[in-house]
């Protein structure tokens, strides 16, 4: 295993840390507080640092897929452990752990929170939350990748471990431009929702905040009513609007920029997302219809709830806690279900759901007729059985991590719907779960065994499961 | 450039390797999928699993806006469709390996009708390269630059060679010769020497200089050259074929062994002047039956490498002064060389140098100085390049002591008026000067890149 290059990228990532903790910095400049000094200190301590370990470039810098995986589940946890000191010494969350679990939570995009009451914090806290989604949503790796020189074709191994998806698949010939490709398609689309909601009427820090929120389908609110502070239906919309873009894989949007749309379009997996959204958006409706002084009504709260719960935003305009219990296990499927692949989405993904379902066709025929010989095909590709066994692998293990939470946050002694919620949500990156959790209340009440588990939790679903756990296995550590 | 290569066979592969680490765009297409994953999980690539030829295929890869298509599957006949069609579809460069003589025996006609702009035979190449070794029989290898007016050989330092324990600034005393030693290999490692390197037995050193100092340099030295009057080939493919044809016009007697009657026949149809013998060239008895103590080279050019490797050392063992062994298993190399076997050619090697050199060629046309030739020595750990120096290039006309050249490269010689000059301190370069560049930096793109401003 080639440690030094492990260390040398882990050392780049924080010197990348360290330049971007200077915006929260120079937000609280402009609003002149004194705790953005924090941000500044932490800045310099993770700079330094990461220059010292990335000082020597090692001379192989050749990486296979397992030093892939354990550079970006070691990135990810020292980034959380760094991104969360300054909440953490600026005293906006007491408990270093509290800090943890938020920074955490912002960049793996899941938007719990423990904060009881965001509004009194400082806006370079705020920032520095919603940026974390941002960041988060891509990924700190593939932005390393795409303006550090020194990116060689062996760094595939980084963004696959890093991207969400079964399959990872490139723009153009290069890593790097293609991780500079997404991160530009990620910029413009975020700038353009920043400019729409401005047009409404939102002050700039707001929408550029709940904008980050939005493109990391990340969710951390800078209100306490989240996005139902604003009740309004232009802001409702656009939003929904980008929380449904931002689900879909980056790839089909790329074709779209290249100005192939029917290659775009014609995409399986974009068919299935926008099918179970439609389907969603229909039966809540007319669920909740009675609930709502007219049907519009409805529809609004209804859309905006299922586009942020499939997407795994998590911001919210409702309390659907209030809404029939159809509704909410609708939203809970959504939960689940996730968005498309290669988007910064959470959840299972809708390829892999998809698969899934092919998958389990063609063997019930294949029981039926014993010897015969049925491929699935997804996009107009032949599935191999090493892809079909690798996402059932991930189905497995993701039960299993999911049901041990269950029983260790069982240990708190909490309600059955809040326990459950809270792993799901967390495990998929949505954010608000129901009951304790849900839409109106945070995870403060949670004891702080829970709070590591639903930390891992969130790590291990934003990385789709493989790295986190392999930093367990022996075999990975073994030469 | 962006560049299509088509086929992931081994020279698909050396292919990938050499031009995605050199920093072009590179998209793979093979019909084997786990090729292609496996490309682009080591590679800077794009990767596509389908056929080459395929119109759809090859518009997904972007051909439209491809500077070269290289199309190196097994199928002659794919590659050239592969050809055609990228050209008709925008493709400005296409490079199709053709082995069967029957399609390339007309170059012309390929290149200018159908617009190919290179087609590469590898076993013509491979004919060629050992032709070339043959007539230099001291040398385990000779590249040759500057249309052949300039040769870099490599040679071995045996006992008795007058080398072994020198430093090269006492090279003037051994030898008046005008050559130049540019690199050592020693072990697994490579040098680019100064004055007060100490040459040991055993080094690999790398000569560069005219034909007529070379030869004058290895008899002074010690190296014996005798001249090669007739060859044993064991082996009757295509290879075989070729150098054949290509000895007996140099009036090389040649003997040729094969154990397929059927080819046999077919061969002394082709080469009336070659003796073939229909028997197992493996075989010890049979290769003392005709004679290979008395021959001066033994050429094994047999299906397998094993064969090859072991046949060769039987030949050394009985004393054949030059063998030579076909290794198409380029990771053997290293071996090889230390169980006594120095003389060792891959088609594979050879034909994906011989490409990387036209497109370094092209990739530079435009820039201030190109690189005419390009060869990979010592196990591709060095490269020797061939500028020509324009009114483009850095510190013209100033004596190269003042010039602040990068470590690790060294101007091996210079072509001037058809004269080769080993270059010294008070040398200069001036326009339309042709040099040769040893460097043990990969991607030297243009000549300004060895100045160290």
């Amino acid at each position: 295993m080639n440690r030094k290059m492990i260390f040398y990228t882990l050392g780049k990532m924080l010197k990348m840390e360290g330049i971007l903790l200077l915006l929260p910095f120079l937000t609280g400049l402009i609003y002149r507080e004194s705790v953005s000094i924090y941000y500044f200190i932490v800045a310099v301590l993770s700079y330094v640092l990461g220059h010292l370990m990335a000082i020597h470039p090692p001379k192989n810098k050749t990486i296979y897929a397992r030093e892939g995986f354990l550079i970006v589940a070691l990135s990810w946890i020292s980034l959380s452990i760094f991104g969360a000191i300054p909440f953490y010494i600026s005293g906006e969350i007491p408990s270093y752990l509290d800090a943890f679990f938020e920074i955490v939570s912002g960049f793996t995009t899941t938007g719990s929170s423990i904060l009881t009451d965001v509004e009194k914090l400082s806006h370079a806290a705020l920032f520095w939350r919603s940026f974390s989604h941002w960041i988060g949503g891509m990924g700190i790796l593939v932005f390393v990748v795409a303006f550090l020189p020194d990116a060689t074709g062996t760094t595939l191994h980084i963004l696959k471990a890093e991207m969400p998806g079964p399959i990872v698949g490139k723009l153009v010939s290069k890593v790097r431009v293609t991780s500079q490709l997404l991160y530009k398609i990620y910029a413009i689309l975020t700038i353009v929702e920043v400019v729409l909601l401005m047009l409404g009427g939102m002050p700039f820090f707001d929408s550029l905040l709940n904008s980050f929120g939005t493109a990391g389908t990340g969710g951390f609110a800078i209100k306490n009513a989240s996005i139902g502070f604003y009740d309004s239906a232009y802001f409702d919309g656009v939003i929904t609007v980008f929380m449904i873009l931002f689900g879909i894989n980056f790839n089909l949007i790329y074709f779209v920029f290249i100005k192939k749309f029917a290659t775009a379009f014609r995409s399986e997996e974009l068919k299935w997302y926008l099918g179970i959204i439609t389907c969603a958006i229909i039966a809540i409706t007319f669920n909740i219809m009675h609930m709502y002084p007219s049907i519009v009504d409805a529809f609004r709260f209804a859309a905006f709830q299922v586009g942020s719960i499939i997407t795994t935003t998590g911001y919210v305009t409702a309390d659907y806690g209030q809404w029939p219990l159809f509704s909410q296990i609708v939203l809970v499927i959504l939960m689940f279900v996730g968005a498309c692949a290669g988007s910064t989405g959470g959840g299972i993904k809708v390829s892999r759901i998809v698969i899934y379902l092919k998958n389990a066709l063609a063997e019930m025929k294949r029981m039926v007729h014993p010897h015969s010989v049925v491929s699935i095909k997804f996009e107009n590709q032949h599935v191999n059985s090493t892809t079909v066994n690798n996402i059932h692998t991930y189905l497995v293990l993701y039960f299993v991590v999911f049901f041990a939470s269950l029983l260790v946050i069982s240990l708190q002694n909490i309600d059955f719907t809040s326990a459950f919620s809270a792993v799901t949500t967390c495990i998929n990156n949505v954010g608000p779960g129901l009951s304790v959790v849900g839409p109106v209340g945070n995870f403060s009440s949670l004891s702080d065994l829970s709070k590591i588990v639903l930390c891992f939790d969130m790590l291990v679903g934003r990385l789709e499961i493989f790295p986190i756990l392999m930093i367990f296995s022996k075999s990975l550590w073994k030469r | 450039m962006y560049i299509i290569i088509i086929g992931l066979g081994k020279v698909g592969q050396l292919l990938t390797h050499y031009l995605s680490n050199e920093g072009h765009d590179v998209v793979v297409i093979d019909e084997v999928q786990k090729k292609v994953e496996d490309a682009v999980n080591q590679y800077d690539v794009l990767g596509l699993s389908g056929n080459g030829a395929n119109y759809d295929i090859l518009l997904e890869a972007g051909v439209e806006k491809a500077d070269t298509v290289i199309s190196v599957t097994t199928s002659d006949e794919l590659n050239i469709l592969a050809g055609l069609i990228s050209k008709k579809l925008g493709a400005k460069h296409t490079i199709a390996r053709v082995r069967n003589p029957d399609y390339s025996h007309k170059k012309d006609f390929l290149r200018d009708q159908l617009g190919f702009s290179l087609i590469v035979n590898p076993e013509l190449e491979t004919a060629n390269e050992i032709r070339r070794t043959i007539t230099f029989p001291s040398v385990l290898k000779i590249d040759v630059f500057a249309k052949g007016k300039v040769e870099l050989v490599e040679l071995k330092i045996d006992h008795g060679i007058r080398l072994e324990k020198r430093k090269l600034s006492q090279l003037s005393q051994i030898t008046k010769s005008n050559v130049l030693i540019c690199a050592v290999k020693r072990d697994e490692e490579v040098m680019i020497p100064n004055g007060n390197f100490e040459l040991q037995y055993n080094d690999h050193i790398y000569v560069t200089g005219s034909h007529k100092d070379l030869s004058r340099f290895c008899l002074e030295v010690g190296f014996i050259n005798q001249v090669i009057k007739n060859v044993m080939i064991v082996g009757g493919s295509k290879i075989a074929f070729y150098l054949a044809r290509q000895l007996s016009v140099q009036g090389i007697q040649t003997k040729i062994i094969e154990t397929n009657e059927s080819r046999c026949i077919e061969l002394s149809q082709k080469l009336p002047y070659a003796t073939i013998i229909n028997a197992d060239g493996s075989d010890e008895d049979i290769l003392l039956e005709e004679g290979i103590q008395q021959s001066d080279a033994l050429v094994c050019l047999t299906g397998l490498d094993e064969e090859n490797v072991i046949l060769a050392l039987l030949g050394k063992k009985l004393g054949v002064n030059k063998t030579i062994a076909k290794v198409n298993r380029l990771s053997l190399n290293s071996i090889l060389d230390q169980i006594g076997l120095d003389c060792i050619v891959d088609p594979k090697l050879i034909v994906a140098s011989e490409i990387i050199g036209y497109l370094r060629a092209k990739a530079n046309n435009d820039e201030s100085s190109s690189v005419q030739t390009l060869y990979k020595i010592v196990n591709d750990q060095v490269e020797a390049v061939e500028f020509i120096v324009n009114e483009k290039t850095k510190h013209l006309n100033q004596s190269l002591m003042t010039i602040d050249i990068k470590p690790h490269i060294l101007i091996a010689g210079i072509l001037r008026n058809n004269q080769m000059i080993v270059p010294k301190g008070q040398d200069v370069l001036e326009i339309g000067d042709r040099i040769i560049i040893v460097t043990a930096h990969s991607r030297l793109q243009k000549l300004n890149d060895i100045f160290e401003d």
